[in-house]
């Protein structure tokens, strides 16, 4: 802990870091990339969507000998055709899906199972499901999404900005997007669960990145008062800074989640467990990527395309290259350095830097003073 | 500067959190009591942990609308048994349309069954009809009475008894149906319109009888041979009422049996109340009243009815409201009432006058329907699915714990406390929810409040760093404390507002399992605020006195060394120790 203690304090001076934003190149292409092939494999497989949506028969049938593979084969001839789905319970019970059955069909299927499984027709349980009845409910989930998104970019935009409004909805539709298309690549089955889930992943995805928007917007407050930092550098230090809590929260939040889905679902096979977790799981994971490896980054794009980040860049710029110019003088080349963005802050002995833990030390008071009077 | 200013505002965050603490831990106590008081001590489950009943339900064409059953109509059906069925939307009742005719409902176990089935049951057929004349329920006929008080209301009763599949069901209730008592008066809730004189409405503007006399002779005989006395009977007449045609004058039986009714052409239909509710008058302290909302249409319509009713004597300036050819309610009219609005009032239990109101309001079918088929449905995903899940959860709990003690040490006794706290809160509430709105758990709830816990652990670790970042500043951890909480603060309430605002919207575009769900992603988010606010910040500020943190022990989580705090150096910068002679 110590180390990582050490690590966090670190990170917040600014003393190490990772170059989020000078290497958003790469993680964008990395993003386009999997959601490249989550479309893809969308288009390809399909989703595999639960009789919830297709609409069919749920039977329960009680204790038996007769093995999930063999039930299945019993049910889909007991079915005339029908697609059947055979799940085993605890204790030796099945849970038999079958799709497209209607209410009249569906008497009979039960006679026919009870009598292939050997098992009471009492004790089969039939529940039908209506075709009209997962679309119902995911249409006014999406109708819901869509209301939620409107508000969430009016709310973001006045209380952080437009820009950052832009980003983090396009952060949600990178999770969203990612989440669905594991579920067409791994050919579980959509339930009403599954959409469940995914709009557990909207909440928190969002939530993700508004903490870091807001220590990004903590820290971009005064930035055209300045000339030492640029936006991008002001954006990768607050990533930075907030690295720590990133990690941390996602850990947590992932690993009650990836308990459901390993060890829950993974001892008792499919089931609806398995389909809201694996939507969790990869939208947590994806949630928690997208806030630190694309909004922000999008974020600092969008801001440095704006005429006074422009200039505020170019202000650095040229201070810089004065700096540079003059040698190393006591002040200016210090204030260029240890962002952990700038390339420049590398080798010792290059004339723009200072030594490092003095220029450490120096760069965090002043960042401190000018900080924390806001 | 913002460094005294802050200083200013402190102590009240800081001045009592003994006080804030004590609150909450009497809030928890209080609702852990009420817990085992009203006994309830596990959540109601949904029907795909705990299993439940399943109905099958038949449309039938309606007498007189053949072509009633369509996609169009039966959606609608199915959307006003859900709201009847699963009104708060959190009972994770299901209601589906199956095939071109059937409704399938599914309610949890738990839930009263054959209340359900009544609501879903009853075809609900409403209409307001005038009293001709009336009497007790039995078969001989008895000269014309006033009404006499019906007997006080029963928790149980749902008051649409008499429906045409009401044969099958036990009347256990029945003799109790207590619930639209008589001789209650209709006051108008708009005082200030002035009478109108009533203008003749359209066609179904009802011939209000002045006696026996106007009563055709067919009708009487019927009348008099109409014994309301069993639930048969009752159910038969019912039947035949429901089956006249809404300009007939018909026989009905009160649904309770304890009267019966000759009753003019229905002066308005069901279809024409736009609302009806149940509210507590405690101004006028009426107890327990009904308030309808008209149509437009309807509105005139009720002015008509009531302006030609008020001028009547008893038992003609009654009317009836009829649910499928039973009488659930026959309030007395003083006056006429305009407005399109009216309350009805007059010894109501909360249950019955919820009962009525949510007749009137959803009472208007567009289809009748016939219970084809019961049955007991077992838990979908099986109590081992629920096992597993809890099990699976623990698992990451305890994952969560480790991780947490291994990185904050003492601080981890602040986030697993806050957490056990909100544990303790989230479960209680959802348990008292049971009873109280019918809230009911199902597995994708189950795991929104294990994925809820990342959440509600983030409020902790915001907090925690920006208080190792106050402290990396070079405070000590008291200061630290009260200087990191405006902004995690700030960032708590952002992000929860949120998440907050994803379940609100979602609870109200939303139906079934999703809106649910969505209830329980609000609860949660509001008790991390209330958790935060009033449990993880007065603990810390509490903590922040004891030697073992302040003093950063090894073992705290707040070491200055391991925080990586380089103490020389920075007493030489002249803006720190400006701070923190300030602070100090």
């Amino acid at each position: 802990m110590s180390k990582l203690g050490n690590l966090g304090a670190r990170l917040y001076r600014g003393e190490v870091g990772y170059d989020f934003i000078g290497k958003r190149k790469i993680w964008y292409g990395i993003s386009i990339l999997i959601t490249i092939t989550a479309i893809v494999g969308l288009a390809v497989r399909g989703l595999n969507m639960g009789i919830e949506f297709s609409g069919g028969a749920v039977f329960t049938t009680p204790k038996t000998a007769v093995s999930a593979t063999e039930a299945q084969h019993k049910a889909e001839a007991a079915a005339g055709g029908h697609q059947a789905m055979v799940q085993k319970l605890g204790g030796g019970a099945l849970r038999i899906q079958i799709s497209g059955l209607d209410t009249k069909q569906a008497v009979p299927v039960q006679e026919e199972l009870a009598k292939d499984l050997n098992v009471p027709v009492k004790q089969v349980n039939t529940q039908l499901v209506g075709p009209s009845w997962g679309e119902q409910i995911a249409n006014k989930a999406w109708l819901g999404l869509g209301i939620f998104m409107v508000l969430v970019v009016i709310y973001l935009a006045i209380s952080f900005e437009w820009r950052m409004a832009i980003a983090a909805l396009i952060a949600l539709i990178h999770d969203l997007t990612i989440t669905v298309g594991v579920y067409a690549l791994v050919g579980f089955e959509v339930t009403p669960g599954t959409v469940i889930g995914l709009l557990t992943i909207l909440g928190y995805s969002l939530y993700d990145t508004v903490v870091v928007f807001d220590s990004l917007k903590e820290a971009g407050k005064d930035i055209t008062k300045q000339t030492r930092f640029t936006y991008s550098e002001i954006a990768n230090r607050s990533i930075n800074g907030t690295l720590v809590r990133s990690i941390n929260t996602t850990i947590v939040a992932l690993l009650p989640v990836a308990g459901l889905l390993f060890v829950g679902g993974g001892v008792l096979g499919a089931g609806m467990l398995n389909d809201i977790s694996l939507a969790l799981f990869v939208g947590l994971a994806a949630g928690a990527y997208s806030s630190i490896f694309i909004a922000t980054p999008l974020v600092s794009d969008l801001k440095n395309s704006e005429p006074q980040m422009k200039a505020l860049a170019k202000r650095v710029r040229a201070k810089r290259a004065a700096a540079a110019a003059k040698g190393a003088s006591e002040e200016d080349p210090q204030d260029g350095v240890a962002v952990g963005t700038s390339g420049a802050a590398e080798g010792d002995d290059a004339a723009v830097v200072g030594p490092p833990a003095q220029s450490a030390t120096r760069d965090r008071g002043r960042g401190r003073t000018s900080g924390k009077r806001r | 500067m913002a460094a005294p200013k802050k200083g200013r505002r402190s102590p009240a965050s800081q001045g009592k959190p003994g006080r804030t603490l004590v609150l909450i831990l009497i809030a928890m106590v209080a609702l852990v009591g009420g817990m085992f008081y009203s006994g309830t001590l596990t959540p109601r489950l949904g029907i795909d942990l705990a299993g439940g009943t399943s109905f099958t339900l038949a449309a039938q064409n309606q007498p007189g609308k053949p072509n009633a059953i369509n996609e169009t109509n039966m959606n609608t059906a199915a959307g006003i048994m859900e709201r009847r069925v699963n009104g708060l939307g959190v009972s994770e009742a299901e209601v589906q349309t199956q095939g071109s005719n059937h409704i399938i409902v599914n309610i949890p176990k738990g839930t009263d069954a054959k209340q359900a089935r009544q609501q879903v049951g009853t075809t609900a057929q409403l209409g307001f009809r005038p009293v001709l004349t009336t009497t007790a329920g039995t078969k001989a006929p008895e000269p014309t009475t006033p009404p006499s008080a019906g007997g006080k209301g029963d928790k149980n009763d749902k008051g649409d008894q008499g429906n045409k599949d009401g044969k099958g069901k036990d009347g256990k209730d029945d003799g109790k149906q207590g619930a639209t008592p008589q001789g209650r008066a209709v006051t108008d809730s708009l005082k200030k319109a002035p009478p109108a004189s009533p203008t003749p409405s359209p066609s179904a503007t009802p011939p209000v009888g002045g006696g026996d006399a106007d009563i055709p002779a067919a009708l009487q005989k019927q009348f008099a041979a109409l014994d309301c006395s069993t639930k048969e009977s009752r159910a038969a007449a019912g039947e035949h009422a429901a089956g006249s045609k809404p300009s007939d004058p018909v026989v009905a039986c009160k649904d309770d049996g304890t009267q019966k009714y000759v009753l003019g052409p229905v002066g308005v239909e069901g279809t024409d109340v736009k609302d009806a509710k149940a509210v507590f008058d405690a101004q006028q302290g009426q107890g327990w009243i009904v308030q309808m909302d008209f149509t437009s249409d309807g509105g005139k319509k009720f002015a008509d009815i009531t302006g030609k009713l008020a001028t009547k004597t008893q038992p003609q300036n009654q009317f009836a409201i009829v649910l499928d050819g039973a009488v659930v309610s026959d309030p007395r009219v003083s006056q006429q009432l305009n407005g399109g609005n009216a309350t009805i009032s007059g010894g109501f239990t909360q249950q019955s006058a919820q009962d009525l109101g949510n007749m009137l309001s959803y009472g208007a079918l567009p289809l009748s329907f016939k219970i084809d088929d019961e049955t007991t449905v077992t838990a979908a995903l099986g109590g081992e699915q629920l096992h597993a899940g809890l099990v699976a959860g623990a698992i990451g709990l305890a994952l969560v714990v480790i991780y947490l003690v291994a990185y904050y040490r003492g601080l981890a006794l602040v986030a697993l406390a806050s957490l056990g706290v909100s544990a303790v809160l989230t479960y209680t509430i959802m348990t008292l929810l049971g009873p109280a709105i019918g809230f009911a758990l199902n597995l994708p709830a189950v795991c929104g409040a294990i994925a809820a816990i990342g959440i509600t652990a983030d409020s902790f670790i915001v907090y925690f760093e920006r208080i190792r970042d106050e402290i990396r500043d070079g405070r000590t951890l008291r200061p630290a404390v009260e200087r990191g909480w405006p902004r995690a603060r700030r960032t708590i309430m952002v992000s929860d507002f949120v998440s907050f605002l994803a379940a609100a919207v979602l609870f109200i575009v939303t139906v079934g399992k999703v809106q649910g769900f969505a209830f329980t992603l609000g609860l949660t988010t509001v008790l991390d605020v209330v958790v935060v606010f009033l449990f993880t910040k007065p603990l810390m500020t509490l903590l922040a006195r004891r030697k073992f943190f302040a003093e950063g022990h090894p073992w705290s989580g707040l070491d200055p060394k391991r925080l990586g705090v380089k103490p020389p150096l920075r007493r030489g910068r002249r803006s720190i120790v400006t701070t923190e002679t300030k602070e100090a």
